[in-house]
Formats: structure tokens, C-alpha cells, sequence
């Protein structure tokens, strides 16, 4: 009966918790557009912690509105870029980037594709110079052989250009 | 009692499968046609089973059976029919079933394709057997979806409300079509290693045999991953259409490797060559596909999208993807150093255009393959945390895609064996300086001027205009009589139009991209009735908000008035939703989109803010610029794998009823 009433009540008490959360206090953009740009900028690469990856550009949820005015203010107060990021670096880690670090642990992460594709065009141009070089040279009668079939080649092609006659 | 019959045709599928490797790989050994045929017979029937299986958690779903657990924890009795026929589908159990029936389902139709020589069908239908029992294990031992609960509840605790969309009727039957259909190139490449055809004419017809597959998964999975994306784009609420979420990462894998394996196909087909890196890239699509299902529902990462599922059952598919890739992979290993693909080709090719094709495709799963898993490794390894997100894959993916983008349209111009690349430039020159043309044009005109932008509009229009030179050059348009280009027009094989189709969708994704995320606008305000928000060359103006009754929701709903900032165009009335799920206690958004041409006016109703003596709303604007490209290029792109499918040349197989002419 107990649990009965648990189901029954549950969803009154959930929207009541909503209503209750504190919603996000509206975003106030900065007056200045050049600094609200950077602010939007660095909005797509923050992180909200409490989110399943998401952005705080995008996320609703409050600690994201508090995230967004903590960065427009410190932008407001002249902060650049880099001192914003590494100022949230400082509280909340490298988590809250979108952007890995670039340090010893993450060279592979950073570099890795480019030194594979690197590594397999370099397998490639050089598997294409051994096949250069096994070629033998041909024999003249293998020579001669060739010459027929390229020149038959070449009278296929040539019949084929003739192609405003065939089909009528 | 249907849910029982559910409960035995699965564990009957089970078995079928088990018997379907059994008798297959007898078969095969005892080269016994008799053997072979009854495990294509028992092959059908487990695909039969599972459909079975699956009719009857749908109707457990449609009568609302809460007895049935699954049932009790993703349904409602007040949900609309469709959602209650889909919710089948949109649990961890429900979604494992129908990755079952597309698995069997496609290994039916390996039983009945026509034309493979004995040997490499029966072990095919039993690597697709083993695959079958594997995954049918999973589901009858660990997550059956036909648990009974006692006492049954009253009511069910219903979908997670943001699935409670028709989409969801269609993106993940798609989705996991074209994840599971590459099983069956899987399959088709274990079986080629088993056989070990040494000489080289067994492999142009093994490229023809794997191609179809290739191309009808690849194709579906384009259109599921689009639908997904579209999904997103319009439920989510946030503007964005890609994330690089780890789960989109998950399914995006796949695609990759799937593009790359219809190219390197090509070549083995028509040359006989590269036929090991076919072979590994049809283990590899595969394999992606089943890493997906272990990241997705092990919990392991978090996304909008994971499956809540217990660590132990992660574990599970996790020796899963190490028993079926480990195994085929160290076949593999075993076995390639004595593939000799025949075809010698000079590096300026047409192979060799395929060849860096495959490489950079490769080259770009990789990059995502490190970006999605590199944070659990690290975290695991040292404890660190890191996030990859977009700026990582706009500073590594991207610039891998574009030099093969600036590739491509070479590529289709270049003779097999030996090409004549200063030839197929000069074939594209015309299009080379439209390209150029337009990205120039792009940057004087278009406010504000962003080279990056200009440069990638320069690179959609090279795509776009490379495949209407390589048409016609085909035709020989203007070089000869316009009959006769006709007449070569209507010549061309399906399979070019094919190609040619899917490189311009491609060049139209890339306009759209690169001009949503370049010049797309966003702004968010806090409006009463009557006031108005502008982005970009947008004004809406918030006319009325009531309150809507709904199936199973309540909503506020906000009518909301879109016009051109300067007046210069009609206006029109959408209506955006806030709505709240009782059974759950959720909150979703219902998006307000006014389609204007190719661009999206997109209107997000927010929470309430004001007081209560002036009520306001957040009102979240998004201006989409080309928005709609971006959707409608990879819908030309699997219609044009469509298209070659539909090509003759590749019939061979598919077509159980279609006999050869002698």
C-alpha cells in the first residue's frame, strides 16, 4: 500500500522538484559584440560537468548558466583566451575542455593519425619503388609481343572513337 | 503465454544457429551438399525464429503486458501506439533483439544468395552461424527481454520521453541494418581466409560476391546515421546537428570503415589487387560495429544516448568482440602474407587513387577510433581526465577528410593500371576554377568574411562540379553531337551514375556543413508577450503561450511569430513546446522550425522566468544557414549506393530467383 502511494505521489513530487530547481538566470550577453564572440566561442569548447557531453553553449542546466557568467565576467574583466581556459583548468581539470591537453600523454592522441596516414604512405611509396624495381626488362621477343597487343589496343580505341556510325 | 513463445523461439533460434555452424562447417568438411543445405535450411528458420521472438515482444508492447518487465519499464498504457510498438525497440533487450533478427535475417539471405562456389558459402553461412549463436547467447542468458515480473504494476514506467518521437520507428531498425549487414561481409572474409585461395582469379570474384553487401549496409547505414542525426538536430533542442558524441563516434566507425571497404573492393574486383586490405577491411566494419554495441550499452562512456546497462554485461560483449574479431583478426595474421592479389599498378592510377582513398578513410576511423576511446585509456592508465569533443576532430579529422576531398574527383578520371594525370586535370579544370570562383565569391560576399568558410564552400563546389566533369566527360558533352552524348548518357552503367551520385551528396553535405557551422547565428532571451529576439537576419516575436494536454504529457506551448529582420519576406507562425512527462518526470523541448529554402529558422522554448506578474519565457532563437544540406547530402549518397546496387554487374548472388543467361 505504502509503495502504491510512493507511485502516486512520485510524479507531483517531480514536478514539483522542477519547479523548485532554480532555473538558469537568463544569460546576459556582454555589451561589447567582439567580446561576447569570444565568449560564444569558448562556450562550444567548456564542458558542462554535470552533463553528459555537452557544451555549455548548449546545455540548460544551471551549473552551466554559472559557468557561462563566470566566463563572461572574467572576459569582462579583460582576461584573454588562454587565461580563461586555464583559469577553468584550474578548477574544474582538463575534463572541462573539449580540447585535450597537449602533453607527453596525449601525443598519441594528437598525433597519432597523422603518423599513420604519414607511415602508411610512406609503406605505400615504397612498396610502389620495390614493384619499379622487380619489373625486368623485356626480352625482345616480349617486346615485339607487346607492341602487337598495344597496337591492337590501339585499334580497338580507334574503332571505338568511330562511334557516330555504330547504332544507326 | 506470448510472452513465453517469445522466450522459447529465442532460445529455438539459439539453437538453430548453433546447429546452422555445426552442420555447416560439417559440410563443408565432408564437402557434403546435403549437410551444407540443411544448415542454410536451419539458417532460415533461426531468422524465422527470431522474427517470431520479435512479433511477440511487439505485442506485449501493443497489449501493454506490464507483466512482462522490459514491458513494465519502457512502456505506458497511455502511449500513442506507435511509440508503444517502437518502444520494443528502445531498451538495451528490446534494441539486443532486433540487432538478433537483423544478424539472422542477413544470414538467411547469405543462405539463399546464389553463385558462391560451395566451399566459401558453406564456411560463410557457419562464420555467420557463430556470429548468430554468439549474440543469441548474449540475449537468452543475460538479456532476455521476455522476464516476467510478479506482481505485475498497474501501470509501466514509460519511454524515456526525448524517444517518444516517430523517428525512432525508423533510425535504429536502419542503423543496426547497416551495422549488421557488414556480418555478412565479415563472414564472407573469414570464409576467403578459411579457403585460402592462392590463385589470383578467386579474388576479383570474391569482390564481386562482397560488394553488394558492402553497399546495401553501408547505404542503410548512411541513411540511419543521417535519420539519427536529423533526430538530434530537432529533439535535442541545442542547435547542432554532430557533436562527435562518443555513441555518434560509435556508429560513425563503421561508416568509415564501410566507405573505405566499398572502394578497396572496387579495386579487387575489377583488378584482382589489394585483396588482404579488403579482406581486413571487411573484418574491421564489422568488428567497429560490435565495438559500437560494447560502448554503447556497457556504460562505459557517458552520451545522450547509452543504454543504462550493468558493467557485467559490458564485460560480456566486450569477450564477444574478443572472440569474433580476435579470432578472425589472428586468421587474418595467419593467413594474408600467402594472399597474392594479382594487378601490378603505377602509383598515378586509378587503383592508386583508391589506394589514398583508403588511406586517408582509414586514417580518419583511426583519429576517431583514438578520440573516443583515448579518455578511457588514459583515465584507466594514469587516472587522468580528458575530454575530446569537436575542436579535437576539427584539428585532426578534419584536415585528413580534406586532402582526400581535394583528391577525390581525380580519382573517377584516372585509367585503371596506368593514369594520365595531367589528362584528368585538364578534364577538370573547368571545375577547378568554378570552385575556385565560388570560394572567392563566397568570401567577398558573404558577411561575415571567414576564410576558413569561403575555403570549404570552395571544396563542396570542387566535389559538386568534379562529378558533373567526370559525367561529362563520359558522355563527351560539347565534344561530340548532343545524340550522342545522349546516347552515352542512357549507356552508362547504373554503378557510374552510382559513384558520381554519392561524390556530389558528398560535396553537398560539405556546403551545408561548412556554411551551418561558419555563419549560423544563436541568440537567447528571456521575452514576455509580445517582445522579440533577433539572430542573424531573424526577428521572433513571442505572440502567445498556453497550456496543451497531451497523450501522455503536459505542455506549454509558445506561439511564435518568424519574419525577416528587414521585413523583406513573409512572415510565418510556428509553435515550440515545453513539455513535462508525468510517468517519468521528464522535460523535453518540442522545437519550433520555420523552413526557409535551404536554412532553418529553429525556435526552442525555454523555461519560465519572470514573475508571476509578468510571466516571460526563455526563448533560445537558432538561424541554421544551409542547414538542410547537410541532411539531404548523405540521402544522395546512400541513393547512390542504391543505384549500384541496382547495377547488373552486381546481381550475381543477390537475386535467388535471377539465373544467369548461359
Amino acid at each position: 500500500m505504502r509503495r502504491r502511494l510512493i507511485l502516486l505521489i512520485a510524479p507531483v513530487l517531480a514536478l514539483m522538484l522542477t519547479a523548485a530547481e532554480p532555473a538558469a538566470a537568463p544569460d546576459r550577453p556582454l555589451a561589447d559584440p567582439a567580446q561576447e564572440a569570444r565568449a560564444q566561442a569558448l562556450f562550444e569548447d567548456v564542458r558542462c560537468v554535470v552533463c553528459q557531453h555537452e557544451a555549455i553553449a548548449d546545455s540548460p542546466a544551471g551549473v552551466a548558466g554559472d559557468m557561462r557568467r563566470l566566463i563572461r565576467e572574467e572576459i569582462a574583466a579583460g582576461a584573454t583566451d588562454q587565461a580563461v581556459r586555464d583559469d577553468l583548468v584550474r578548477r574544474f581539470g582538463d575534463y572541462v575542455l573539449f580540447t585535450p591537453p597537449v602533453r607527453a600523454g596525449t601525443w598519441l592522441l594528437w598525433f597519432g593519425p597523422f603518423a599513420l596516414a604519414a607511415l602508411a604512405l610512406l609503406v605505400i611509396l615504397v612498396r610502389a619503388g620495390r614493384g619499379a624495381v622487380e619489373a625486368q626488362p623485356l626480352s625482345p621477343d616480349e617486346e615485339r609481343r607487346l607492341q602487337d597487343i598495344l597496337a591492337n589496343e590501339k585499334l580497338r580505341r580507334d574503332l571505338d572513337a568511330t562511334s557516330p556510325h555504330d547504332g544507326r | 503465454m506470448i510472452a513465453e513463445l517469445g522466450a522459447f523461439a529465442l532460445s529455438l533460434a539459439l539453437t538453430l544457429s548453433i546447429l546452422q555452424t555445426a552442420l555447416s562447417a560439417a559440410g563443408r568438411w565432408r564437402r557434403s551438399p546435403v549437410l551444407a543445405g540443411a544448415a542454410q535450411g536451419a539458417a532460415l528458420a533461426a531468422a524465422g525464429a527470431v522474427a517470431l521472438s520479435f512479433a511477440a515482444l511487439i505485442y506485449a508492447f501493443v497489449v501493454s503486458d506490464f507483466s512482462v518487465s522490459n514491458v513494465a519499464a519502457n512502456s505506458h498504457t497511455d502511449k500513442p501506439m506507435l511509440y508503444k510498438v517502437a518502444g520494443a525497440w528502445g531498451s538495451h533487450e528490446g534494441s539486443l533483439l532486433l540487432w538478433c533478427l537483423v544478424l539472422t535475417v542477413f544470414g538467411g539471405a547469405l543462405a539463399r544468395a546464389r553463385g558462391l562456389p560451395f566451399g566459401l558459402k558453406a564456411s560463410a553461412v557457419a562464420v555467420q552461424g557463430a556470429l548468430g549463436s554468439l549474440f543469441l547467447a548474449f540475449a537468452v542468458f543475460t538479456s532476455s527481454p521476455f522476464t516476467r515480473l510478479d506482481p505485475a504494476p498497474f501501470q509501466g514506467a514509460s519511454l524515456n520521453p526525448l524517444l517518444q518521437d516517430p523517428a525512432l520507428a525508423v533510425h535504429p531498425p536502419l542503423l543496426y541494418a547497416g551495422y549488421v549487414g557488414f556480418s555478412v561481409c565479415f563472414s564472407l572474409a573469414v570464409a576467403a581466409l578459411i579457403e585460402g585461395r592462392a590463385q589470383t582469379a578467386f579474388w576479383p570474384a570474391w569482390g564481386r560476391w562482397v560488394r553488394p553487401w558492402a553497399l546495401a549496409s553501408w547505404a542503410l547505414l548512411t541513411v540511419g546515421i543521417t535519420l539519427g542525426s536529423f533526430w538530434a538536430y530537432y529533439e535535442l533542442g541545442w542547435g547542432g546537428w554532430w557533436f562527435w558524441d562518443p555513441v555518434e563516434n560509435a556508429s560513425f566507425m563503421p561508416w568509415l570503415a564501410g566507405a573505405a571497404l566499398l572502394h578497396s573492393a572496387v579495386v579487387t574486383e575489377r583488378r584482382g589487387a589489394l585483396a588482404g586490405w579488403t579482406v581486413f577491411l571487411a573484418l574491421l566494419a564489422f568488428s567497429f560495429s560490435m565495438l559500437g554495441a560494447f560502448l554503447v550499452r556497457s556504460g562505459v562512456l557517458t552520451s545522450v544516448h547509452a543504454f543504462a546497462v550493468d558493467p557485467q554485461r559490458g564485460l560480456m560483449l566486450l569477450a564477444i568482440l574478443g572472440v569474433a574479431s580476435g579470432a578472425a583478426f589472428a586468421l587474418f595474421a595467419w593467413r594474408a602474407p600467402q594472399l597474392k592479389g594479382g594487378g601490378l599498378f603505377a602509383p598515378v592510377s586509378r587503383e592508386g587513387a583508391l589506394v589514398l582513398n583508403n588511406l586517408f578513410l582509414t586514417a580518419a576511423a583511426a583519429t576517431v577510433l583514438l578520440g573516443t576511446l583515448y579518455p578511457l585509456i588514459l583515465e584507466a592508465a594514469s587516472g587522468a581526465t580528458i575530454s575530446v569533443g569537436p575542436p579535437y576532430f576539427a584539428a585532426t579529422f578534419v584536415p585528413l577528410m580534406t586532402v582526400a576531398f581535394i583528391i577525390l574527383p581525380a580519382g573517377p578520371l584516372l585509367a585503371w593500371k596506368r593514369g594520365d594525370l595531367p589528362g584528368a586535370m585538364q578534364r577538370l579544370a573547368v571545375a577547378a576554377v568554378l570552385a575556385l570562383v565560388s570560394a572567392l565569391a563566397a568570401y567577398a560576399l558573404w558577411e561575415p568574411r571567414k576564410a576558413f568558410a569561403a575555403a570549404g564552400i570552395g571544396l563542396g563546389a570542387w566535389l559538386i562540379l568534379g562529378s558533373l566533369a567526370e559525367v561529362a566527360e563520359r558522355a563527351r558533352l560539347f565534344r561530340a553531337s548532343g545524340a550522342e552524348t545522349m546516347r552515352r548518357l542512357k549507356g552508362l552503367p547504373l554503378g557510374a551514375w552510382g559513384m558520381s551520385l554519392a561524390h556530389l551528396g558528398l560535396g553537398v553535405f560539405i556546403l551545408g556543413a561548412v556554411v551551418e557551422t561558419g555563419f549560423k547565428a544563436e541568440a537567447a532571451r528571456a521575452l514576455s508577450l509580445g517582445q522579440s529576439v533577433s539572430a542573424g537576419p531573424w526577428t521572433v516575436t513571442l505572440d502567445q503561450v498556453r497550456v496543451v494536454e497531451g497523450p501522455n504529457y503536459l505542455a506549454e506551448q509558445g506561439r511564435l511569430t518568424v519574419r525577416p529582420s528587414n521585413d523583406r519576406g513573409p512572415a510565418k507562425t510556428v509553435t515550440a513546446e515545453r513539455r513535462f512527462f508525468p510517468a517519468g518526470g521528464q522535460t523535453t523541448t518540442e522545437v519550433g522550425l520555420d523552413f526557409r529554402g535551404l536554412d532553418d529558422v529553429y525556435v526552442v522554448m525555454g523555461e519560465r522566468a519572470g514573475g508571476p506578474a509578468e510571466p516571460a519565457w526563455v526563448v533560445r532563437l537558432y538561424w541554421n544557414p544551409w542547414v538542410r544540406l547537410i541532411f539531404l547530402g548523405p540521402m544522395i549518397m546512400a541513393f547512390g549506393g542504391l543505384l549500384s546496387l541496382l547495377d547488373r554487374r552486381l546481381r550475381l548472388g543477390v537475386g535467388p530467383r535471377r539465373r544467369k543467361a548461359p
